[in-house]
């Protein structure tokens, strides 16, 4: 299977279910808003964010990268998968919120394998995570593009 | 002063940024986001591994450059959906001389207009361009199709 890169093709249309519940914390949220340079200030100050009809601090938009990624360890780590993580670099991101992520969210993430097709010599896997709220209400939509690098 | 749906036009400027990045930065958001990759803090892997030196996270620049949009907007939450490809990597460079690790860096440039606006949703695309010099020092776009649409 040298056109994706020695990627198992089965996986495309495999669904990793979620194996942990996130609890997302205030401090998440402050040191992941730090990290981006965010200074919003309803990423920091409770009762700002409160005023601004939120139930507590709301996470920057890139925030559920956080779980996407954890989550993507299902499938990096599958043996049967065989992606050399080694060779992985991020082709291209995208979140779409159906609601905004606050502290105290309980998040679960669901990776659905989408798509995966040669590329010179590599290939690009396409991922998706669904993040989902304790009451399996639907909260953000990620998906990632990942290029496999061929031998150089 | 909020931001009025009536007001915008398409084309319109919402303003421009510059982002310094630093090997500090880097190690900051490697924490809060839990992405380790060396290629992002040890300049021998990157280096093994083809790349100039040590680069951004791409998921560092994307979550800064929408700093840009939530600040215009003034709520992270109306943010409803962000986009983007990895076009090329923003090398970080360590300090000269070494005096102070936190010196050193790049400077990532941000932009950002009304690329479209749907009446009906109320919701704004803002386009953004990102651009940072590479090694030799030339302006290189290092995000492509970086998009938000934005709930007014």
């Amino acid at each position: 299977m040298s056109e994706t890169k020695g990627i198992n093709p089965e996986i495309v249309g495999r669904v990793y279910p979620a194996r942990e519940v996130f609890q997302v914390g205030r401090e998440h949220i402050r040191d992941f808003a730090r990290a981006v340079k965010a200074e919003n200030a309803l990423h920091f100050d409770v009762e700002a964010a409160q005023q601004a009809g939120y139930a507590d601090l709301v996470a920057p938009p890139t925030f559920a990268i956080i779980l996407a990624q954890k989550a993507d360890a299902a499938l990096i780590q599958d043996p049967g998968a065989g992606i050399d993580f080694s060779r992985v670099v991020h082709a291209d991101q995208r979140f779409t919120h159906h609601r905004p992520i606050v502290a105290g969210d309980e998040l679960s993430t669901e990776v659905h394998v989408d798509k995966l097709r040669a590329m010179g010599a590599g290939a690009m896997l396409t991922t998706r995570e669904e993040i989902k709220d304790a009451a399996g209400q639907p909260v953000a939509t990620c998906v990632s593009s990942l290029l496999v690098r061929g031998e150089s | 002063m909020k931001v009025q749906f009536e007001n915008l036009e398409k084309g319109e400027e919402i303003g421009s940024r510059d982002i310094s990045v630093t090997r500090a930065d880097l190690v900051r958001y490697a924490g809060a986001s839990g992405d380790f990759n060396p290629i992002h803090w040890n300049e021998r892997f990157a280096t093994e591994v083809g790349l100039p030196g040590v680069i951004a996270h791409g998921m560092f620049t994307m979550g800064a450059a929408v700093q840009l949009v939530t600040d215009w907007v003034g709520d992270p939450g109306a943010i409803m959906d962000y986009q983007t490809r990895f076009t090329k990597p923003v090398p970080v460079p360590d300090a000269q001389g070494a005096e102070n690790p936190a010196t050193g860096g790049n400077v990532i440039s941000v932009s950002g207009t009304i690329g479209a606006l749907d009446e009906e949703a109320r919701t704004a695309r803002v386009d953004l361009t990102v651009s940072a010099p590479d090694t030799e020092g030339k302006e290189q776009k290092v995000l492509g199709k970086a998009q938000a649409l934005v709930q007014l």
